[in-house]
This record gives C-alpha cells, structure tokens and sequence, in this order.
C-alpha cells in the first residue's frame, strides 16, 4: 500500500507516526483512509465543506497533485505520498 | 567592469581561485554582487557569516530585534557580549571581522509594505530568513515585482525547506503557498521550538544557493524544493511548478502592489511569544496573583506535557491546546478560568476555542507563565 509521510507539525495528530500506510487507489481515498485512522487531522486537511485546504499540499513522488489529476491522482503500492507543510521558522 | 582584487584580496579567496567554476573571474563577480538578507536570527547567522566570507561585496542586514540569550543555542553570528545588543549592529561587527573588504548595510527596522521595495531595489538577490509567515509573503511579492530571485529557506523543530523563487525563471513562493495556514495550526519556533543545528545545516544550503545564483554556476533550486528532516536524516526534493492561477506572478495576477501582510496571514509579523487575547480578554500576572489570594480560580495550562518540567503552577489543569477541543467535557463553563501557556499565544487561542463552545468567564494570562516568572514568582525559570 502507499505510504504517507506526515511533517513534524501535524504528526500529533497521527500518534506521533511519521509514516503512516495508507488504502486506496487515489489521492481522495488515501486521505480518507488517513482520516478515519487519525479523525483529529481532518479539520488540519479539510475545510468545513469538506474541501483540500489551499495551504495543504500533496506530493506524489515529486509531482504536485494540483499539477496532476488533484485528488483523483491515481496511487499505487509504493508510492511515496509526502504532504508538505508550510513551516516559517528562521 | 568587474572591480580588481588586491593582492590581499588574492590571497584571501585564494581557495576559491583555485576552482575553476569561481576562478578570478567569479570572485571579482562575488566583490561586485549584493545579497539583501531579511532576518538576522537563525538561518541569518550562517548565511551572514559565509556570504561575508565569500566576499559578496555588499551584503544588507533587515532586522529590529535585539540579541536574547535564548538566541545564542542557534543564532551563532551573535554572543554572549552582544546580548542587549541590536542585531544587525552585532552581525555586522562579527562579519566585518571576518571579512574587512566588503561593505555590510544594517537595516535596524521592521520589515514592512512601506520600506521593503527601497531596500531590496539595491540588491542583486534577496535572501528570506525570517521567522514569520507575514515577512515570508512580504519578501517574496518584492522579490516578484522587482524581478529579483528570492533564495528561500524555512525551518521547524527538525524539519528545513529549501528553494530558490524566481518568477522570471519558474515558480514563487505563492505558487506553492497561495495562502498561509490559518492563524494557530502551524506553531512559531518560539512556540514549538527547535533543534539548534537546523538552521546551521538549511542556512549553509541557503547561502550554497546564492553563491550559485550570483556566480551563474551549477543547478540553483529554481522550480525544485528541498525537504530535509534530521531525525531521519532525509533529503527529499520534488519539482515546482508555475501556478497559472497565481495571484501575483500568474498571467492574470490580481496583486500588483504590497499588502497588508499581517491581515492577510491573521498573526503579526514577528515570533514574539507575548500573546494578547485582545481588550477585555487578559489578566497580567500581577492581577492574577492579587485574584487568586481572594477568589477561586480555576488555571489551565495549555501548554505540552514536556514543557511542565520546566515549570509550572500548582493546582493547574494540564490540557494541550491540540487536545483541548476534545477535552471540553473535563471543563465547567460556569467556573472562572484563567488560561496560560508560555508566552500567551496558544491560551489566546485557547481562548478563541472556549468563547466559540460558550465559555464566557474565561481570562488569558498575557506573557504566559513567563511573565509570572518575571513579575510574580522569581523562583520559576524564564524558558
């Protein structure tokens, strides 16, 4: 199955796990697969209308979902799916 | 005409001679080019120090704050001499010493829509190591309207990103960001922390990447993001792309002058932990401790477990603020309730979360724990 490397600062969310192994053959069920193990990451990924926040980006390999098919980019076993945060420390 | 290196000069970037990809040609490039640094502090220390000693000719230093000792576990371009002291006068004396020849600007102000195109407008390149998602907007849109590549890094807890924005050349900062985290979802370092080193490590891979945008040499991070964490010790890079939709270097771009930054992200411009719930909504430490000889009260502590052993108040409730929502059954909205954390920041928040589930007789203790340490209790440790 995929795996999805979470950043440090949504990882209280996910018990500490900084890869979680994800079900699913795209994008949207991987995150919902995510969501229904770690129920308290959900409003950190999706707004109140149940959409991807702008700021929340995906990256397959190293591609962008938004420059592929967004959440019904397609994943298979292995893929390394890395949800990049924005951090503004210096 | 690129100016001509002395002799002592020669001798001195003798080891950069000696590469053919810099050779005299690239050092007399580096003593005619200008790197404008925004941020004085943790990236600024390496950055600072090793493009001074690379000779970059004219280097300017964008900072207000003063020296603090609990900058000197990372921000090594300061000491413990200069402590008090304003942070671009104590890196520029420290680069100086380092490097006589080349000339350092020290910008002790803010940041801000009013200065920060008459600054930048005389550097060749801007370099983004400030500490707050306001700046990190601010610096890129410049970077964008004045046509300048902005040599971009971030750091958090073990976590660093690493990229160089050019609009001319591929993606900026909003293409991949075009709107900060809501206020509060990702914490400050003087919030959340952070390892030491990190900002050694990703302030060496900023300043490789300027050195190499200034020499025209190599693969700079143009349209390519570096991740590294270092408990995994891991280096992971994907690719950027232009964002057609972007709002400010998009073909159809809607902003096409600086904003309002800090109402644009919801937070100041600044990783000041001295949080304020606004009018009416804080208690100071001294009202707290003349409240707490007459009434009940009830103290709940935001902060993490960790934090506790550094210090704490007795009879406080420990709930972290990423549990709180969760944990409003354990709380009795009839009670008055003091809420703190270190600095004052996540019991604002806290605060916002309680008004919102209809906690009405909730105060924030301004300065957090810290400022009781200061004002109230002097046995306790300032952290």
């Amino acid at each position: 199955m995929p795996v999805l490397r979470i950043p440090t600062p949504l990882r209280a969310y996910t018990s500490g796990q900084s890869d979680v192994n994800v079900n699913g053959a795209n994008i949207s069920e991987v995150l919902s697969d995510l969501t229904t193990q770690y129920p308290t990451i959900k409003p950190h990924l999706f707004s109140d209308s149940g959409d991807l926040r702008p700021f929340v980006n995906l990256f397959v390999g190293e591609h962008n979902i938004k420059d592929l098919q967004g959440v019904d980019t397609v994943v298979e076993d292995g893929d390394k799916i890395m949800l990049i945060p924005s951090i503004a420390g210096g | 005409m690129l100016p001509e290196l002395s002799h002592e000069e020669i001798l001195r970037y003798s080891r950069h001679l000696l590469i053919p990809e810099v050779g005299l040609g690239g050092q007399r490039k580096l003593k005619n080019s200008s790197a404008q640094i925004v941020g004085t502090g943790g990236l600024g220390s390496p950055v600072s120090l090793y493009l001074a000693a690379a000779g970059v000719g004219r280097i300017g230093l964008v900072d207000y704050d003063v020296v603090d000792t609990s900058n000197l576990q990372r921000q090594i371009i300061h000491g413990t001499s200069t402590v008090g002291k304003l942070k671009v006068e104590s890196a520029k004396t420290k680069m100086l010493d380092l490097n006589p020849d080349i000339q350092v600007d020290a910008y002790n102000e803010p940041y801000t829509s009013e200065n920060a195109l008459r600054i930048a407008r005389d550097y060749d390149i801007i370099l983004d190591g400030t500490d707050n998602f306001p700046t990190r907007y601010l610096t890129n849109d410049v970077a964008v309207f004045l046509g300048k590549p902005n040599v971009y890094s971030s750091i958090f807890r073990f976590d660093g990103q690493v990229s160089v924005f050019y609009a001319k050349e591929g993606p900026c900062y909003r293409c991949l960001f075009p709107e900060p985290p809501p206020p509060g979802l990702v914490p400050s370092c003087a919030e959340g922390g952070v390892l030491g080193v990190l900002p050694g490590t990703i302030g060496t891979l900023q300043a490789t990447e300027a050195l190499k945008v200034l020499l025209g040499i190599g693969e700079p991070l143009i349209g390519k993001l570096l991740l590294y964490n270092a408990l995994d010790m891991s280096f992971d890079f994907v690719k950027l792309k232009k964002n057609p939709n972007c709002r400010v270097c998009g073909p159809n771009a809607d902003i096409k002058e600086l904003i309002d930054y800090e109402a644009f992200c919801g937070v100041p411009g600044h990783d000041h932990e001295e949080g304020s719930a606004g009018a009416g909504l804080d208690i100071t430490a001294q009202e707290l401790s003349e409240r707490v000889k007459t009434n009940h009260l009830k103290l709940l502590d935001v902060r993490e477990p960790h934090e506790l052993e550094i210090s704490a108040l007795p009879d406080a409730v420990n709930i972290p603020l990423g549990q709180l929502a969760a944990r409003l059954p354990e709380l009795d909205s009839a009670e008055d309730m003091v809420v703190f954390c270190k600095g004052g920041t996540r019991s604002a928040r806290a605060l916002e979360l309680l008004a919102s589930a209809g906690f009405k007789k909730v105060k924030n203790l301004k300065g957090g724990i810290n400022a009781w340490a200061k004002e109230v209790d002097a046995n306790l440790p300032i952290y």
